[in-house]
């Protein structure tokens, strides 16, 4: 199975651990990722919220240069998957829109361009069976929340892949990965996303909330698929101890590191080191993995 | 000769703001057959269907082509209008300038060449009909209700009442619905049962009723005026003609675990049970799947305390063969369950509200139950975890309905008012307590229903709170409801004790084997069609088959019975007349040429195709071939179509009128391409 890898400016950068998991992971279930020569920004944050039509336009750029590899495009980034999926979405059902885009774009949209979000491959296209397959180290003990943030299915028409208010793709794969899910009501809360950088008191509150809901919630640590989430739950975990006087300690994983760790991969391999809220204590008191290894 | 009158009608502008009927009523005069064209405004009107009228008789017309809208609108129209004239209906026919034409073009020109054209193939067609007489048809004098709620129970009465046996079939132990499990219905506040039961008795001791409870309707064949219906009545394992319902096997039966359907799993029953205090009939039946005795073989303890050795473990279904001539279906409607585990990939459910998985989240029937004085808690609100009564209760609107990314797009209409009765009748039990409402748009529609939930608000104090629920989660012995209220423009967190929600009305699950079986059409949600939304509401798309309530959409009680008086008149209407007429538009078997194939009888969907032998005069069989049983042809043209020999043609629409249609408009075409 092939796809156009789509990593997007997170991935390259904030979230360089969920790309490595993602190589790392992928090849082991049959599917190779090719990443886009010289793709561009996916039209996000400032753009989206500044003029649509350019942004559809980057996306338009983007498909073009995909096409090249392979007209079905993989992406990990929550916000890239959710940008690129509208755009998709707006050109197929607008020809206004699609032909004020190319103008914009000087590129012409070709209507076979597919955009998934890898943990919709990972659950749909390859299966439980195929993943249950390749685990040799069972995540056993491990209690984990999956959290999927606001962007992976919402709006749903555009973007969904799973049920827009309570997705499960992740709990499923993690749970044939070995781990214990933790059924919890935040799944698809809004960790404050990118007020990060205006309000950061709001992603403090909004962050604090979801990271303690998972904690009464019995989880050990936390699963995203998105680098906002992530950055929100683990770059800022500390400063939201110190605000709200609580002991969190709760490591953020990419889900694609969990897999990792379930299909025996290094530390090393999947970027755990990236990680601020060290992942290594928890680990090996579960007997998971050490950091020696 | 033929001598063929052409009517063009303008339909005010439907047709004439794009088709220029004057000119289509002129060119029309000159097709080859055609004495007499002529334009009107409104051709159904009285004044048009006179100008047909006498055209007939002035210009001797011996055949009629109005130009107008569909058939299936007017064709009953202007075929009666031509039998007034002393012609034949038959050799009335219609041209579509209308859906076909007007409505879906927009260059005049083109349009109105269209027209000429459709104007000229239906010519070519009448030139070649000839008369034709309706089959007639028996009428069994017997009507079958499917479904033994409040719209089956009317139609049962209504009809028994104008003097026509009915057989009233429900698959449930006893008749009653889901109106027997509301507690008091709005916008009155009268009980639900106190006008109920009484309606339910009059069913059980009508003489013109015949009622199978437990019991479904396995097979039905035949046609209008004569339905053969196959019952199958499920093994009660209680003889009911020994039993008198006294009671004593359900207070002694050992197994009294099992769900209580009727109260929608809020209490337990036993095995051997009376689904409910006024149960008709008020017998006992066994639930074999929780019996003991049909589980291991022993127990016995009903059958050892019957006085009246009613019990009857051997007792098997039984099958009974019932014919009628008119049948009403009155299925009703089931709630959507909300919980993870769906029926099929369409429903999703809703994991985020938890319902199944806190018993404090509970369905609006549920609710229903709570309220009522024969429910599980006597009437009294008290919350299903722990039996305290609770303090500040939500109701959600709109849970499955309306949302198209879940599956139900439809809304489920009763809501909004049996919402605002819920907060209504709760406040009225627990004058402390606070009633909160998350809604979409409030839509009581109906009569006094909007003064109703105005009355909640305003004398009751139900806060009504604009917004979608986005999850409920339990924390600390609460339940906390997330929500927004979209005209403040805030999140909005509630702590609630009990959460009531509002779950979509979907039809009855796998309703739709029963109505393949019937051959009535259904929508994409199994909610029964209608034969035309606004005029013909209550009449399936099958002749003979009504429908009422809740099957055919989302409906509350006043509708349910409207409809169901309506299905019953229109049944009524159906089954007064001595014979029926039918189309003659049947397949019809040229003797000569067939030879015996039989393969239109094994295609013939309707079963009307027979053997049929031809003998000489010494009455042996010279050779067999098909005949069509006419009142029992729909005149599909299956036989048509897989006729090896061309020995069968259908009435009104032979071969050689299609080709002379086809024909009509290929010479056009060369005739301009050249």
């Amino acid at each position: 199975m092939r796809f156009a890898y789509y990593p997007g400016c997170s991935l390259h950068s904030t979230a360089v651990e969920f790309d490595i998991s993602t190589r790392a992971v992928a090849p082991l279930l049959g599917i190779e990722l090719v990443e886009i020569p010289n793709w561009v920004c996916c039209g996000a944050s400032p753009t989206h919220q500044r003029d649509s039509i350019l942004s559809y336009a980057l996306a338009v750029a983007n498909f073009n240069k995909a096409e090249l590899v392979n007209e079905q495009i993989g992406v990990q980034c929550a916000s890239c998957y959710n940008n690129l999926r509208r755009a998709l979405f707006e050109l197929h059902h607008s020809d206004e829109i699609k032909k004020k885009v190319e103008k914009v774009a000087g590129l012409d949209f070709g209507n076979n361009v597919q955009v998934f979000h890898l943990l919709d491959v990972f659950r749909n296209q390859i299966g439980l069976e195929a993943i249950k397959e390749k685990v040799t180290h069972p995540l056993k003990g491990l209690n984990v929340a999956a959290y999927y943030g606001c962007l992976l299915t919402r709006p749903p028409e555009a973007v969904a892949f799973d049920d827009p208010e309570w997705p499960t793709s992740m709990d499923d794969i993690l749970q044939t990965c070995g781990a214990t899910m933790v059924d919890w009501p935040y799944k698809t809360e809004c960790c404050g996303a990118s007020l990060a950088l205006s309000r950061t008191d709001v992603v403090q509150k909004l962050s604090h909330d979801i990271l303690k809901m998972a904690k009464i919630h019995g989880a050990d640590c936390i699963a995203v698929a998105c680098p906002l989430c992530h950055s929100n739950l683990d770059l800022r975990q500390k400063s939201i101890e110190k605000k709200f006087a609580e002991n969190l300690e709760l490591p953020i994983f990419y889900y694609t590191q969990l897999m990792g760790l379930a299909f025996g991969l290094s530390g090393k391999e999947l970027g755990l080191d990236k990680l601020i809220v060290n992942p290594w204590k928890l680990l090996e008191e579960k007997g998971i993995g050490s950091k020696k290894s | 000769m033929a001598r063929i009158g052409v009517f063009v009608c303008h339909c005010g502008e439907n047709i004439a703001s794009v088709v220029d009927c004057e000119r289509v009523a002129k060119i029309s005069a000159s097709l080859p057959g055609v004495t007499y064209a002529t334009d009107y405004k409104y051709m159904c009107s009285d004044p048009g269907q006179d100008l047909i009228k006498s055209a007939i008789a002035e210009h001797n017309l011996n055949g009629v082509v109005v130009a107008a809208c569909s058939p299936h609108m007017h064709e009953t129209t202007f075929r009666k209008a031509a039998q007034q004239a002393g012609l034949n209906p038959y050799l009335c026919e219609m041209a579509n300038i209308r859906e076909h034409c007007s409505w879906v073009h927009d260059d005049h020109e083109k349009a109105t060449q269209k027209a000429i054209d459709l104007v000229r193939i239906m010519v070519e067609k009448v030139r070649r009909n000839h008369p034709l007489e309706p089959v007639r048809v028996s009428v069994t004098k017997r009507a079958l209700v499917i479904g033994g709620g409040i719209a089956g129970i009317q139609a049962a009465l209504d009809m028994a009442n104008g003097g026509i046996e009915v057989v009233l079939v429900e698959k449930e132990p006893s008749i009653g619905g889901h109106m027997a499990q509301l507690s008091e219905t709005f916008p009155t506040l009268d009980c639900s049962q106190c006008i109920l039961t009484p309606k339910m008795v009059e069913v059980a001791q009508h003489p013109n009723i015949k009622l199978y409870t437990y019991s479904e309707v396995e097979n039905v064949s035949g046609f209008v005026g004569n339905f053969k219906v196959t019952v199958r009545k499920k093994a009660r394992s209680v003889n009911m003609e020994l039993c008198n319902g006294c009671g004593l096997c359900t207070q002694k039966c050992p197994s009294r675990k099992i769900p209580n359907e009727f109260d929608r799993g809020l209490s337990n029953r036993s095995a051997i049970y009376i689904p409910f205090p006024q149960a008709i009939p008020n017998k006992p039946v066994i639930d074999r799947d929780h019996c003991i005795h049909f589980k291991t073989g022993k127990c016995g303890v009903c059958e050892k305390v019957c006085g009246t050795k009613a019990i009857d473990f051997d007792q098997q279904d039984e099958l009974v063969n019932e014919e009628v001539g008119a049948i009403v279906v009155a299925t009703g409607y089931d709630l959507y369950n909300i919980s993870m585990d769906q029926p099929n990939d369409k429903l999703e459910g809703y994991g985020e509200y938890g319902y199944g998985k806190y018993p404090d989240v509970i369905d609006g029937l549920q609710f229903e139950r709570l309220l009522s004085a024969t429910g599980p808690t006597g009437g009294k609100i008290l919350r299903p975890s722990d039996g305290k009564e609770p303090k500040n209760v939500v109701f959600i609107s709109c849970v499955g309905s309306r949302h198209n990314a879940k599956g139900i797009t439809y809304c489920s209409k009763i809501c909004c008012t049996y919402i605002a009765k819920h907060g209504m009748l709760y406040k009225h039990k627990v004058p402390d307590g606070n009633a909160y409402v998350f809604y979409m748009d409030v839509r009581t529609s109906g009569k006094r229903f909007d003064e109703f939930w105005r009355r909640a608000v305003e004398e009751d104090g139900l806060v009504y709170l604009r917004g979608r629920v986005s999850k409920i989660y339990e924390q600390d012995g609460h339940l906390i409801v997330k929500g927004a209220d979209t005209l403040s423009g805030v999140a909005v967190e509630v702590e609630a004790d009990l959460v009531v929600l509002a779950t979509a009305i979907v039809p009855q699950p796998n309703i739709e084997k029963l109505f393949q079986n019937l051959g009535i059409s259904y929508d994409e949600y199994n909610f029964v069609t209608e034969a035309h939304p606004k005029l013909r509401p209550v009449e399936s798309s099958t002749a003979g088959i009504f429908l009422a309530g809740a099957c055919h959409s989302p409906k509350d009680i006043p509708e349910s019975v409207a409809q169901a008086s309506a299905a019953a008149s229109k049944a009524l209407i159906l089954l007064s007349k001595p014979e029926l007429e039918r189309e003659p538009l049947v397949a019809k078997v040229n003797e000569a040429t067939c030879i015996g194939c039989f393969y239109c009888l094994r295609a013939c969907p309707a079963k009307a195709i027979t053997e049929k032998e031809i003998k000489n005069r010494a009455g042996e069989v010279l050779r067999k071939v098909s005949e069509v049983n006419p009142s029992v042809c729909t005149g599909c043209g299956t036989c048509v179509s897989v006729c090896f020999s061309n020995s069968i043609d259908l009435e009104g629409f032979t071969d050689e009128q299609i080709y002379a249609e086809i024909n009509s408009v290929i010479e056009r075409m060369s005739v301009i391409q050249q």
